[in-house]
């Protein structure tokens, strides 16, 4: 019998249907990976079976815990089953432990809610379970504070909080998503252990089709409130039926087709560039040492080329391409556009331009379209005209009549077009892509690609594309550029790089990045 | 059954707006009307008809000087709004110009006096130094403005800074940046149109602060001067009389409570308009 | 936790020390001189001459700002021109009923709005709740002097169990004392209540919709559970900064609430002071009132370094 079954669930908001008829299975031991975009289902599924949905939900259907029902029971057993029974690791780490507590409260807490206990007792427990999750008391104690640790090992708190009682089912929604690569594995890893020393049900929730195929044993792939394809993992890698699936599986190993012809020029070049933050004081009498963000960054981009320049957070990447733009003062080094320098010319800035990550954040709300996409203009001293706000709304796609909305009437992707057709409008030889595929879902990711690239090719444009993502990477870029604590440690041909790596760090992140496998067979 | 209390949430909201409206508008009217007319002359004093209860002659009923109580509560209606708006608009004026450029210089050196110097005011009980001041420089409206305006300038300066702190942080302020736009002109262009609406809702707060703050200096004397009528100054002369008229200390203290009643939700209902917060449901 | 204490304190001195220079500035530039002020017009040249050099106007003013801050750290206060004693000793005085008024109303003003905030988010949205928020609103509204102007009107004139103003002295009792100190305690309580109840309320249900609370629930805290132990310490946050900033609303309510029922307190004393143009004690009391208010802030800071663990090693 399965430990989990969920039958036609139906979940609907304030009267708005969510779920329609949702059904799967997880037996003991079995790791089932969740799949689908944003909008999907996936988590309200997961908070279904813990009854913590949001205010106006209602369910139907059936789901049978072991041989609890979940539909019908009443709070205090639900309450007995949460924590208990069922464990849960939300996605953001950052956010999901009490500032004002320990983590040694926050994880002896599960046990102390559900078991007479003393707290000692209890603080022991805690103690075995957070080595068991691998973060071992000599280096952290209870006593530490969740702002103490850094987002995978508050990760691994969060996880230590849901399995302290050893439940028979443990859901992770998007446990990793958040975190960098390396990390990611390392999560990933921890889970799969925990899974097997425990023989638990391991519910795995995510967006990313790389992340599961790995190590799930069951896929289940959600569309809309519907899940439109289940099945063993293997089985299904190999045979799928439903269209949905089949264009899932080929955003995701989705490579652009890119013409431009690469010159002999060169662009942009940066030559042992130095950037210093100053650091926070934590002592009266001593004047803490910088902290060193770029730390001697040497390189060139050639004309017509899309570099790719990899990293995980705080490796510097974002620092460097405020760099480039002008927009933070260096310490040390050279930077020219064009053989000018961008700071000492602010001319020079004219023939580069930027599109970011965040597709919700890059636009003021306040301002229409039209008026948004002609900024670039104030460099240039003159404002747009109509024609060419029609000219670069229309080339990236959109329509004319576009220009007169606000920007919250358009969807991620649509936005993240605007924000191409921005950098585009005052015709730039550089636009620097700064995590700008990063934020959009697999297929709305490929379709951005796709134009990137067919616009390179068209207007011979060169990008710097600044990612953490590798598979992206690989899927763009000419040279591939790998950044680490400030400096640039390996750089070469994107083919080069991926097949033999030179440097350690650049072998384990390309061993970390969660992989599928190119599906023969598949016709779309 | 939840959408319904949801709806009726909603409902709830707009009819505080409206109310609120409603309340501001009647007295903002009555204001204006004092203008132009009042039923009775309030510098017109008349022994005869003193301390009279309401009545259809009298509505609101006469004072122990035999003034129209009604007349007197309009033209009061002026003197608080008044007062309380060149307050809010002193504490605008100055103050988000200094929190905008606390904001755009923030960590620097202006950024820290801007925010020491609202701290000072802070530190001052504000309506202790709103009596020092008129008392030093004489009670009159001028100063009675001038003392409350002065204490909106560190809220108005604190909440733009607060609202605009995180605007920086935006993509959006970065690619002005990259468009070669200065620290002011992304504060004109880009940050004061997305805190209008907070500072809507402030506003009509710091008004209803203002008009309660005006009552509580007249009050004690140190508002407008006689002979023009202020709310606050009727209640203090209602008190001797309380035994005799308690229909003297009801009119103007029920205007002030409905006036600043009024702005409150008016306040209440904007935010909601003006902010509708989508909770996006987390995925 | 000690960088902190000492930036917090360093600020607290600053604060005093502009605060004071101010407040010297502001009496030095009365129209005409202090004495001349303090006197009016119709007063004989030699009277205000005595004054001048009693003042000490004759001297320069870093010379009289020094003494005048020497002697405040040394409790010297100054010597009232009116009342012809020690200002510290009328202050003394004064405290007496001010100090147990403004804890009176402090007390109150907690006690009513933390059940009353902690009810309206645990049962948003119901019948209980949207009567605080209608009863908060109009609580806001309400001039605190009329509302203690009626309640005088009800329970003194016309129920007569509190009284209707002045103050028996601690000799008469402490039941006198709490006959005495109920109405305007209450009168300045229930404004500043319904904000803290208001700011409690949202506060709560910022942090209810936290992500911690979701992963605290998942554990299988059960809503009020949920909201003892992980909402409520993370919520005092904003509340602490609240009950801060109301401490100087007590103080000033005070002088006009100490008005309408004739208290003999320390706003009374400042605002007779004022009518009298009696400057030494507006200066000195001033200052007072300004010292408790950054005082309290400092304490509020100390709380916030209790309650956030964040804030104990920030720099």
């Amino acid at each position: 019998m399965s430990l989990l079954s969920i039958q036609d669930l139906s979940l609907s908001i304030h009267g708005q249907s969510i779920l329609d008829c949702v059904s799967m299975d997880i037996g003991p031991g079995e790791i089932c990976g969740v799949i689908g975009e944003s909008g999907s289902g996936k988590s309200l599924t997961a908070l279904s079976v813990m009854q913590l949905l949001p205010e106006g939900a209602k369910c139907s259907g059936s789901i049978a815990l072991s041989d609890i029902e979940i539909l019908q029971a009443d709070e205090k057993t639900l309450c007995n089953i949460r924590g208990r029974a069922v464990g849960m690791v939300f996605q953001e780490p950052m956010t999901a432990l009490n500032p004002v507590q320990t983590i040694g409260q926050q994880v002896a807490e599960t046990i102390r809610i559900h078991q007479r206990v003393s707290r000692s007792d209890a603080m022991v427990q805690a103690a075995n379970t957070l080595r068991k999750c691998e973060l071992p008391q000599e280096r952290f104690p209870l006593s530490r504070y969740p702002h103490e640790l850094s987002g995978g090992q508050r990760q691994r708190v969060v996880i230590a909080m849901a399995i302290a009682l050893q439940p028979k089912l443990l859901i992770a929604d998007e446990p990793t998503t958040a975190l960098d690569v390396t990390t990611q594995a390392e999560i990933l890893r921890l889970l799969q252990r925990l899974v097997a020393e425990d023989g638990m049900g391991l519910m795995l929730i995510t967006h990313d089709l790389a992340v599961v195929t790995d190590i799930a044993d069951h896929i289940v792939i959600m569309n809309n409130g519907k899940v439109v394809e289940c099945g063993q993992a293997k089985a299904l890698h190999s045979n799928m039926n439903h269209p949905y699936t089949k264009s899932l599986f080929k955003a995701s190993t989705h490579q652009p087709e890119r013409l431009g012809q690469v010159e002999d020029t060169v662009l942009l070049s940066v030559q042992n560039v130095v950037r210093d933050y100053p650091m926070a004081r934590k002592s009266l009498i001593k004047k803490p040492a910088p902290f060193r963000a770029l730390n001697d960054v040497s390189f060139n981009i050639y004309k017509g080329e899309c570099l790719g320049l990899v990293g995980e957070s705080g490796c510097g990447k974002s620092t460097l391409s405020r760099a480039i733009m002008g927009l933070d003062d260096t310490q040390g080094g050279v930077i020219t556009l064009n053989g000018r320098d961008v700071f000492a010319d602010e001319t020079a800035r004219e023939k580069m331009q930027v599109v970011f990550q965040d597709p919700y954040g890059s636009f003021n709300p306040r301002h229409k379209v039209g008026r948004l996409v002609s900024e670039p203009f104030f460099r240039l001293g003159r404002s747009a005209t109509n024609d060419e706000i029609v000219e670069s709304l229309v080339s990236v796609g959109l329509e004319a009549e576009d220009r007169n909305k606000y920007i919250h009437e358009f969807s991620g992707g649509q936005r993240q077009r605007i924000a191409i057709a921005r950098a585009l409008i005052i015709k730039p030889e550089l636009i620097i892509l700064d995590e700008a595929v990063s934020a959009l879902d697999v297929s709305i990711r490929a379709q951005i690609l796709d134009l990137l690239a067919k616009l390179s090719t068209e207007r011979g444009l060169t990008y710097l594309f600044i990612t953490h993502d590798l598979t992206v990477v690989k899927a763009i870029s000419d040279r591939v550029l790998v950044m680490r604590d400030g400096r640039i440690i390996e750089h070469g041909d994107t083919k080069t790089v991926f097949h033999s790596p030179h440097h350690d760090y650049t072998k384990k992140l390309i061993a970390s990045a969660p992989q599928i496998q190119p599906v023969e067979g598949i016709n779309i | 059954m939840m959408s319904e209390t949801r709806s009726s949430r909603k409902a709830l909201k707009s009819r505080n707006l409206f109310i609120g409206v409603a309340l501001t508008s009647i007295f903002a009217l009555a204001a204006l009307l004092s203008l132009i007319w009042t039923p009775y002359d309030v510098t017109q004093l008349d022994i005869s008809s003193k301390l009279k209860s309401p009545s259809w002659e009298h509505l609101f009923g006469t004072d122990h000087f035999g003034r129209d109580t009604f007349s007197m509560v309009m033209v009061g209606a002026q003197t608080s709004i008044s007062v309380a708006f060149i307050a809010v608009g002193i504490g605008m004026g100055l103050g988000v110009p200094l929190g905008l450029s606390a904001a755009a210089y923030r960590g620097g050196l202006l950024d820290e006096f801007i925010m020491r110097g609202n701290d000072l005011i802070f530190a001052f009980p504000s309506l202790l130094i709103a009596i020092m001041i008129t008392a030093v420089f004489g009670p009159s409206a001028v100063n009675a403005i001038i003392a409350i305006g002065i204490f909106n300038i560190p809220v108005f300066a604190r909440l733009s800074r607060g609202a605009a702190l995180p605007l920086w942080t935006r993509d959006f302020i970065l690619s002005a940046r990259v468009a070669g736009k200065g620290s002011a002109r992304i504060s004109v262009e880009h940050i004061l149109p997305n805190i209008t609406n907070l500072l809507v809702v402030q506003g009509t707060i710091q008004f209803s602060l203002g008009i309660l703050a005006e009552a509580g200096l007249s009050y004690v004397g140190l508002g407008v001067q006689p002979p023009i009528p202020s709310w606050g100054r009727m209640l203090a002369e209602s008190q001797t009389l309380i035994s005799i008229a308690p229909h003297l200390a009801l009119f103007p203290g029920f205007a002030i409570l409905l006036t600043v009643l009024g702005l409150n939700l008016a306040g209440d209902g904007l935010r909601d308009l003006l902010d509708p917060r989508i909770r996006r449901t987390r995925r | 936790m000690l960088p902190y204490l000492i930036k917090r304190l360093g600020s607290l001195i600053v604060s005093l020390f502009v605060a004071s220079l101010v407040i010297f500035a502001c009496i030095e530039i009365v129209p005409g001189d202090p004495a001349s002020f303090m006197l009016g017009v119709n007063a004989q040249p030699d009277t205000v001459n005595a004054l001048r050099e009693e003042l000490g106007l004759n001297t320069s003013h870093t010379q009289r700002y020094v003494s005048w801050i020497s002697g405040l750290l040394k409790g010297d206060l100054g010597t009232s021109y009116t009342y012809r004693s020690p200002v510290s000793d009328i202050v003394a005085d004064r405290l007496q009923v001010s100090v147990p008024l403004a804890l009176y109303a402090l007390t109150l003003t907690i006690l009513i709005a933390f059940p009353v905030g902690v009810l309206a988010a645990a049962w948003r949205g119901s019948a209980v709740d949207l009567f605080v928020m209608g009863a908060t609103q109009l609580g806001i509204a309400v001039p605190n002097f009329w509302f203690a102007i009626l309640m005088v009107i009800v329970f003194a004139i016309n129920l007569g169990w509190f009284s209707a103003g002045g103050f028996p002295g601690w000799d008469a009792g402490i039941l006198a004392v709490i006959k005495a100190l109920t109405l305007p305690a209450v009168a300045l309580a229930l404004p500043q209540a319904s904000i803290l109840a208001r700011v409690m309320r949202s506060s709560l249900l910022d942090t209810l919709s936290e992500d911690y609370i979701r992963s605290a629930r998942a554990k299988g805290l059960s809503r009020r559970q949920v909201m003892w132990r992980h909402a409520l310490r993370n919520a005092m946050i904003p509340v602490l900064t609240i009950i801060g900033l109301q401490f100087s609303f007590l103080l000033a309510g005070a002088i006009i609430i100490e008005n309408v029922f004739f208290l003999p307190g320390l706003g009374r004393l400042v605002f007779q002071a004022i009518t009298q143009r009696d400057l030494i004690v507006v200066e000195s009391v001033v200052m007072l009132l300004v010292f408790a208010v950054v005082l309290v802030n400092f304490l509020v800071d100390l709380a916030y370094a209790w309650v956030d663990p964040r804030l104990r090693e920030r720099s």
